[in-house]
């Protein structure tokens, strides 16, 4: 039923209720998180690779932005 | 010496060769002298760098804090990534570049440190600080009422989960509040409070399909 809801509703029961499935903890995240972003930058289907992670980083807005930081950072360049 | 390790995830039991340059940084730091004090230093100008862009990234979470506070920031960030580094070097098992495993570090000290500064002296919000509100603008009576219900049924269904997991549902989801700045306010981990998040969907989800209103994303275009 949720197809036809209003927006605001939805992505609110969604940001309540998923992600869905196995997921990993914060901790593990952070152990992976280095192979997620290579296997990214390397034009890999990471989340196809690792979909625990995949579903982690769409629940934790914190761990995503911890990844979305690193992928930057590498696509920007290291300069040290 | 054998530069070949092994690794459980992500290819479980595989051997992961170390690449030049990884197998270079790790060597120096496992030395001892003025060889190994130069690789610190590096290290740790590398690990500036990465938190000097993290800091960069979130600056406008703190507009009241200046170049050299936020310079300061960075240093701690990096100072702390090193010596986690340093303590868990014999964790590094090649499945990247060894500079991609030690800037992640200075990210997320980096990152939890600019979350923390931003809600310093800030009170967490207890009471949900959002539920939209079902407008008449909604465009046809039927997704009016089925937008009620929903959004209904979700207040009525965080109000009876558990008190732990109903304050981590509320802060978190409802109210912003960054993770692991409730983490450090309640005295606990990130990890555990991601565990009592992750049991809460789990019972919203289940509830809210007993009622009917199982969640269907497909249903998106």
């Amino acid at each position: 039923m949720t197809g036809n809801v209003p927006d605001d509703v939805r992505m609110l029961a969604e940001r309540l209720t998923s992600p869905e499935g196995p997921e990993l903890s914060c901790e593990e995240c952070f152990d992976l998180l280095d192979v997620y972003v290579e296997r990214e930058l390397a034009g890999a289907e990471a989340g196809e690779a690792m979909p625990a992670m995949r579903a982690h980083l769409g629940g934790c807005s914190a761990c995503r932005d911890d990844h979305d930081s690193l992928l930057a950072l590498l696509r920007k360049g290291s300069g040290a | 010496m054998a530069w070949t390790v092994t690794t459980e995830s992500p290819g479980a039991g595989a051997a992961v060769s170390l690449d030049t340059v990884s197998r270079e940084w790790v060597t120096r730091l496992s030395c001892s002298g003025a060889e190994r004090d130069a690789a610190v230093a590096e290290l740790h100008e590398l690990l500036l760098h990465a938190a000097r862009f993290e800091i960069g990234r979130r600056r406008t979470a703190f507009p009241h804090l200046g170049g050299a506070d936020l310079d300061d920031l960075a240093w701690q960030s990096a100072d702390d990534a090193l010596m986690s580094i340093l303590r868990r070097l014999g964790d590094f098992r090649g499945d990247s570049q060894f500079t991609t495993w030690a800037r992640k570090f200075a990210i997320v000290e980096a990152g939890v440190k600019v979350r923390r500064h931003a809600w310093r002296g800030r009170e967490i919000p207890l009471p949900p600080a959002f539920w939209p509100a079902v407008t008449d603008a909604a465009p046809s009576p039927q997704q009016h009422a089925e937008a009620r219900d929903l959004l209904l049924a979700l207040q009525e269904e965080v109000g009876r989960l558990a008190a732990r997991q109903r304050e981590v549902v509320v802060a978190i989801v409802l109210n912003d509040v960054p993770i692991d700045v409730l983490a450090e306010r309640l005295n606990t981990t990130r990890g555990a409070l991601y565990k009592s998040l992750h049991d809460a969907r789990r019972k919203l989800r289940t509830a809210l399909a007993a009622r009917g209103l199982g969640i269907e994303w497909g249903e998106q275009p």
